[in-house]
């Protein structure tokens, strides 16, 4: 299976990187090339030119700045997962990150990659957007920041404008007290998900004083369940509670089907994995 | 650089199995295939050619990676271990021994990724629990074995090491 021709491009800068991909219409950007290199290899994507990020090493941060914790784009899937600073902050972002795909691709494909493919089932998008993750790209007017969830437009579709590129991602200091990404795949690896749901909570004593749950590959991009949320915040927290916000969440989905399962399959597990994810984060903290 | 029709090669230097090589490539060129047929390292092998099935794992920087998903210029001044470069001086290494007497080799295809993601785990942990050993090697299909002789030799080799 070989790949089409192209010009390949490896800037030093991201300013050179913006004015490569700005002045190439259909130029793409590469970063682990775990889906690009697919797409192109099975002839879903020709672009006329390939822009490397490998030599963009502020790309691969994980660094604390105030209020937050930056996440480079270039960062791989295991380097999220073994990252000290990741593990103690936001254990659920490298929880999230090792439900993906299997070693071999997770040294590979990077944070900014799962993100910039805007696949419905992504696993990173979810517990970001429930940490209330902002995304930082540059492009031909500098750089510039907003909520993840504004990323995704529709499947394969983000609002990214002409020559902007992902940089990372801003996870804000956290109120919550429990977060969590739970994945139902239809094997334990290398496998997308059915149904991902990701909790975030703050409990006050036994009430839910907040929370956010956002629900992947029921919708053509990762949603917020609002009304799920509704149900259950400022409430005191039991199991039932949980069941109702994940009924609440079952009815504001809207799955597909598909092979990897009916869409009465993936909202009935929507009601499931909303109920499970909401329990592990009040009992269990951020895991 | 150019050839005389036009087409953009690029020099790319590769450190494999310990030994450094100098490749002019294009840019499509798959790490895979500068192994297999610049330099004649066919123990790698082609599966899928789509990431799923790890019959192409090789070490990049001692962590297993899919070959068939690397550009070879993507590759240029990192260090890349093949199954050629897993044994010593005609020396089979531990994990290698283990395959053997544990019976965990039928076709054999898959092996040399195999062999290459049980080394990348037991560089890193070298007392894998068999949960570890299966989460190491599921980017590894095995259509023969069922696997279970696979975990025993990785696990076997692990407590002889």
């Amino acid at each position: 299976m070989y790949l089409p021709d192209f010009e390949y491009y490896a800037p030093g800068t991201v300013q050179e990187a913006v004015e490569l991909l700005a002045g190439m219409p259909g130029a793409r950007v590469l970063a682990g090339g775990t889906d690009l290199l697919v797409k192109m290899k099975q002839g879903l994507l020709e672009p006329p030119a390939v822009v490397s990020l490998k030599r963009l090493d502020a790309l691969k941060r994980v660094a604390e700045e105030p209020g937050g914790l930056f996440i480079g784009a270039r960062v791989t899937l295991n380097e999220l997962i073994n990252s000290d600073l990741i593990r103690r902050r936001y254990p659920s972002i490298a929880g999230a990150a090792h439900q993906m795909a299997n070693n071999q691709v997770r040294h590979t494909g990077t944070l900014g990659g799962n993100l910039a493919n805007a696949v419905p089932s992504a696993d990173m998008p979810p517990i970001l957007m429930a940490l209330g993750a902002a995304v930082r790209v540059f492009g031909p007017g500098g750089e510039r920041s907003f909520p993840l969830e504004e990323l995704f437009v529709g499947p394969g579709r983000t609002s990214l404008g002409a020559g902007e590129v992902i940089t990372g991602v801003v996870v804000p200091d956290q109120k919550t007290t429990g977060s969590t990404y739970m994945k139902f795949g239809l094997r334990r690896s290398g496998a997308l998900a059915v149904v991902g749901v990701a909790a975030a909570v703050t409990m006050d004593g036994s009430v839910v004083a907040d929370v956010r749950i956002v629900l992947g590959a029921v919708a053509p991009v990762p949603v917020r369940a609002r009304s799920a949320e509704e149900t259950i915040r400022g409430r005191e927290y039991s199991r039932e509670a949980a069941e109702a916000a994940g009924v609440a969440a079952a009815a504001e989905s809207r799955p597909i089907s598909d092979i990897r399962g009916s869409a009465e399959y993936r909202r009935d597990l929507v009601r499931v994995f909303t109920r499970r994810a909401l329990e592990r984060a009040v009992r269990e903290g951020h895991v | 650089m150019e050839d005389r029709q036009g087409r953009k090669r690029h020099l790319v230097t590769l450190v494999v199995n310990g030994d450094e090589y100098t490749v002019a490539v294009k840019a499509n060129t798959l790490l895979v295939n500068v192994l297999r047929d610049l330099l004649d390292l066919t123990g790698t092998k082609k599966g899928c050619e789509l990431g799923d099935c790890g019959s192409c794992t090789v070490l990049l920087d001692g962590r297993p990676v899919n070959s068939c998903l690397v550009l070879a210029v993507e590759a240029d001044g990192h260090e890349v271990t093949t199954i050629e470069g897993v044994s010593q001086n005609d020396k089979l290494d531990r994990i290698q021994e283990s395959f053997i007497e544990n019976a965990a080799i039928q076709c054999g295809y898959c092996t040399p990724g195999m062999i290459l993601s049980a080394k990348a785990l037991l560089t890193r942990n070298p007392h894998p629990t068999e949960r570890e050993v299966r989460e190491a090697i599921a980017g590894n299909l095995c259509r023969c074995t069922g696997y279970v002789n696979i975990v025993k030799a990785i696990l076997a080799a692990a407590e002889n090491g």
